[in-house]
């Protein structure tokens, strides 16, 4: 363990950020009738990625996910412009999106709508630039959590 | 059928393309069978086109635009045709000995198959922007294939001058089909033709049409490309630089000069600009030692002859014109094989250098002489025949025609000297110019199967210098198709006539010309102008560079202070003017609505303030974090959740970062002289202020329908499916605009992902330098 990082940060990172994380899927299931939505449970998850960067640097970053930057990027593209496309070929205008009701045992009622998907893709599209940008950007802007006379 | 054979075409000169290296010179094979196919299909409709029942074929694109793809095969399309896809399968076949097994030969394959593909859909489009499309997919296949040797500078800026000044005229000419297409009122050519628009609009039009068939064709002053494109292997001069490309220019001006030769300035400028490129370009020919350049200017000379004749909007002159572009096509073609099977052979063509052809040369020489007599308008030749046909049409004319005609005959007296000129120099090289050291004999004669592709062209100049009739029909067909009025009768004799009268004078000129030619080319070296138009693309090129960096450095002085200052001040002013123009001021709104607003502003205003008094980065940074957190606020009590919880997350993402880019700056701000002076700072942010506020209380006083929103609110629920409207609004109303906004987000991705690369390059270069390939390092 690098020098200069601090044991209480660390702990209290670890756990607002896994709040954070259910915090931001909650907002984007709960969107389109609540506060919420895709765009600010991403963001809220590159607040998450961003306290682990403070607490430390790249490495904790790319410790969240196995998944590349610029997957998250193309998911999410594919899941947005392919929603569009949905509801093109179901015979609707680009993007007036459909819903679905079931009533399902346990779940009990449960609503679907194609503007989730949709959602969902920009939820994934912001994710994945944050991921893009402190991999990119990270290295070179060394967070506190490196070490002022680390490796310099 | 028409569109399948385009498709052909692209399809085959792709699959060409994309295996070039595995397939090689068997490329020329896969993609010749394209123009094999197009004139096989081209000859089986022939007879049926030719009776005047074109083949058209229309594909629906955008319905809603009228946007379709229309291809025509008339009888004109029928006479290019030939020269593309007949010229193009023996080009294909010729190429295959020439290239042998050069490195380039499958890259060259795919590109003609390609450029064959885009020529014949000149040819055949039948709608002006098609028609753009296929004379710029023209253009860029020729620049990459005179640049096909991109290892040599001078193939790439040849390559570089031929596209700049061909994509030149072709935006023009883009410009005047818009004009034309808009005043018509039908981009369709066959409408357009058939019913002509007319006006000074349409007179501009034409202007800039022209100019684009101008750059195309060659013509002065635009006509130094195409003696520098002779860079390129003989096979693509042979196809793009005589036979095929350099006519696009001269085909557009043959389909346009029936309907609107009577307009504006179209007659004199066609005239004039095409005799002085037919005299200017044979004098220059006159003066050239390298026998391709000397073929290439008189190919300028002979597409001024052209021009004239197919621009002069007479029925007989297009007749004539029709005859002399497929004479040419065989002749010039023919020459530049012979030509190139030397230079293949000598490694020189340069007429002070070129060896004596020993006996083996025989039938080059032959294709080589019945060529160069063929344009020279000897008869009994194609070039003959034609050359009767023009002086007949203008003969009958008007004085103008008259003097029109006297400019040809002086054109035509310097073909016949230059013609001379290449002939003489393939077979007693000394005439034309002594050799500074001994010129070696070359023995044996080249390959048979590089000559047959030739020696076919010169055998069609004989053949229809011989028997007219059997290309009376096409050129007739050819000719009503342009002109109703028209049609031709091609005959060897005539009778005694002015025209045959004509031809012995030119011959007889041309031929003292040819003999006198040592006191020609000394009168040449005096009177010759010393600027050539390659020195004006020159010119014009620096000039626009030039221009082009006073501009930057006018516009990006690199000085982060101005470019805000600029910004600001132009944000400010502009529309404040244009606010204070109207009546603008509603009166003060309501100024604390709710008793929370009154501490949240002075939180605003208090850490507004702050940030601009700190003197420490971090300070400045954290005191606008401030300012963004108490927004925040301001949207939670105006009951805007959503809003606030967007405001909160940007706010604390923005802190992150603002502190992690200050930790590589000083601590304090640094007290240096700034470029953008106090005084001025102040009086920019007073005025950003004043303004932003006065924005904001005209705009919410100037409402005059009723918000959208309020629609939208209502249309939530049963259209959307959500109760949050603004998310509604966000994935469904106006989901497009998300779609458009998170595509941006991902450039935005890919964008900081290259240039963190492109940053950290040098950084780590250094280090590891040896270790691994630099195309390794970017693309890991």
């Amino acid at each position: 363990m690098r020098s200069g990082r601090s044991l209480i940060l660390d702990t209290t990172v670890r756990l607002v950020v896994d709040a954070a994380l259910v915090l931001s899927v909650y907002l984007l299931f709960a969107g389109h009738n609540r506060p919420g939505g895709g765009f600010v449970g991403g963001l809220v998850v590159a607040a998450a990625v961003s306290l682990r960067y403070l607490a430390g640097g790249l490495a904790e970053v790319r410790s969240m996910t196995a998944v590349p930057p610029w997957t998250f990027l193309s998911v999410g593209l594919v899941l947005a412009s392919g929603t569009a496309l949905v509801t093109l070929a179901a015979g609707r205008g680009p993007l007036d999106h459909g819903a679905a009701e079931w009533d399902l045992p346990l779940l009990g009622h449960l609503k679907v709508t194609t503007a989730m998907a949709f959602d969902s893709g920009v939820y994934l599209i912001v994710v994945g630039l944050l991921f893009m940008a402190f991999e990119g950007l990270g290295e070179t802007l060394r967070s506190p959590g490196d070490g002022e006379d680390g490796d310099r | 059928m028409l569109l399948l054979l385009l498709a052909l075409h692209a399809g085959a000169g792709i699959g060409v393309l994309a295996t070039a290296r595995r397939v090689g010179r068997w490329g020329l094979v896969v993609g010749g069978l394209a123009p094999a196919a197009s004139m096989a299909w081209v000859a089986s409709r022939g007879g049926q086109v030719l009776d005047g029942d074109a083949v058209t074929q229309r594909v629906d694109w955008v319905p809603q635009l009228g946007l379709a793809l229309d291809v025509r095969l008339d009888a004109f399309a029928v006479l290019m045709a030939v020269l593309v896809s007949g010229v193009g399968v023996l080009v294909f076949a010729y190429a295959w000995h020439y290239f042998g097994s050069a490195d380039h030969v499958g890259r060259a394959a795919g590109l003609l198959t390609l450029f064959s593909g885009a020529m014949l859909g000149v040819v055949l489009a039948d709608n002006l922007l098609l028609l753009y499309v296929c004379w710029e997919l023209t253009s860029v296949t020729s620049y990459l294939l005179i640049g096909i040797d991109d290892a040599e500078p001078d193939a790439r800026s040849a390559a570089l001058h031929a596209l700049l000044v061909t994509a030149f005229g072709g935006l023009a000419m883009l410009g005047g089909f818009v004009l034309l297409g808009q005043e018509a009122g039908t981009y369709r050519i066959s409408e357009l033709l058939a019913d002509p628009p007319s006006g000074s609009t349409v007179a501009v039009a034409l202007v800039l049409v022209l100019l684009g068939a101008f750059t195309k064709s060659a013509q002065y002053p635009f006509h130094s490309w195409l003696p520098g494109a002779m860079v390129a292997p003989a096979p693509i001069s042979a196809y793009l630089h005589s036979a095929a490309m350099v006519k696009a220019g001269v085909y557009l001006i043959a389909r346009l000069a029936p309907a609107f030769a009577d307009v504006g300035p179209w007659r004199p400028l066609v005239v004039t600009v095409g005799l002085t490129t037919m005299i200017a370009g044979g004098l220059r020919a006159l003066r050239a030692f390298d026998l391709k350049q000397l073929l290439a200017l008189g190919t300028v000379s002979q597409l001024g002859f052209l021009t004239v004749l197919l621009g002069i909007g007479r029925p007989e002159a297009t007749a004539a014109g029709c005859a002399l572009l497929l004479a040419h096509g065989l002749f010039k073609a023919a020459l530049f094989m012979a030509v190139g099977i030397v230079d293949h052979a000598a490694h020189t063509r340069d007429v002070r250098d070129v060896p004596i052809l020993g006996a083996g040369w025989g039938p080059v020489r032959a294709v080589a002489l019945l060529s160069a007599a063929s344009m020279a308008a000897v008869p009994p030749l194609a070039g003959f025949v034609a050359k009767e046909e023009a002086y007949g049409a203008l003969v009958q004319g008007s004085s103008g025609d008259r003097l029109v005609l006297a400019g040809i005959v002086a054109g035509s007296v310097l073909t016949v000297a230059y013609s001379l000129r290449v002939a003489a120099a393939l077979v007693r090289p000394d005439l034309v110019a002594p050799s500074p050291g001994e010129r070696p004999l070359l023995r044996r004669g080249p390959a048979t199967g590089i000559v047959v592709p030739a020696a076919v062209l010169a055998a069609g100049s004989v053949l229809l210098g011989v028997v007219p009739t059997r290309w009376s029909g096409l050129v007739d067909g050819a000719a009503r198709a342009l002109d109703p009025g028209g049609g031709a009768h091609l005959e060897l004799w005539h009778g005694i006539t002015t025209p045959l009268v004509l031809s012995v004078v030119t011959l007889a000129v041309g031929g003292l010309l040819f003999r006198g030619r040592r006191r020609v080319a000394e009168l040449q070296h005096r009177l010759a102008p010393k600027v050539t138009g390659t020195d004006g693309y020159d010119v014009a090129v620096r000039a626009m560079l030039g221009f082009a960096a006073r501009v930057t450095s006018i516009a990006q002085p690199g000085s982060l202070p101005i470019y805000a200052a600029v910004v600001l001040t132009t944000a400010a002013v502009v529309p404040g003017l244009g606010l204070v123009s109207g009546p603008w001021w509603p009166g003060w709104p309501e100024l604390v609505g709710r008793p929370a607003h009154l501490p949240i502003a002075v939180l605003l205003v208090t850490g507004a303030l702050a940030a601009t008094l700190a003197t420490r980065r971090f300070a400045a940074a954290l005191l606008l974090g401030v300012v963004g957190y108490g927004m925040a606020l301001l949207f939670v009590v105006q009951g805007a959740p959503d809003l606030a919880l967007t405001q909160l997350v940007v706010e604390t993402l923005s802190v992150v970062v603002f502190l992690l880019v200050l930790r590589q700056l000083p601590d304090r701000f640094e007290r240096r002289a700034p470029a953008v002076g106090q005084p001025y700072r102040v009086a920019v942010s007073a005025a950003v202020g004043v303004f932003v506020v006065v924005m904001a209380i005209a705009a919410a006083g100037a409402r005059t329908a009723d918000p959208v929103s309020r629609e939208m609110s209502e249309q939530a629920l049963p259209e959307g499916d959500g109760r949050n409207v603004v998310n509604v609004i966000l994935v469904d109303i106006r989901g497009l605009d998300t779609l458009g906004e998170v595509s941006v987000l991902v450039a935005a991705g890919i964008g900081i992902a290259a240039l963190a690369r492109a940053g950290q390059r040098p950084r780590r270069l250094p280090a590891r330098r040896g270790d691994r390939p630099a195309v390794e390092e970017a693309s890991r």
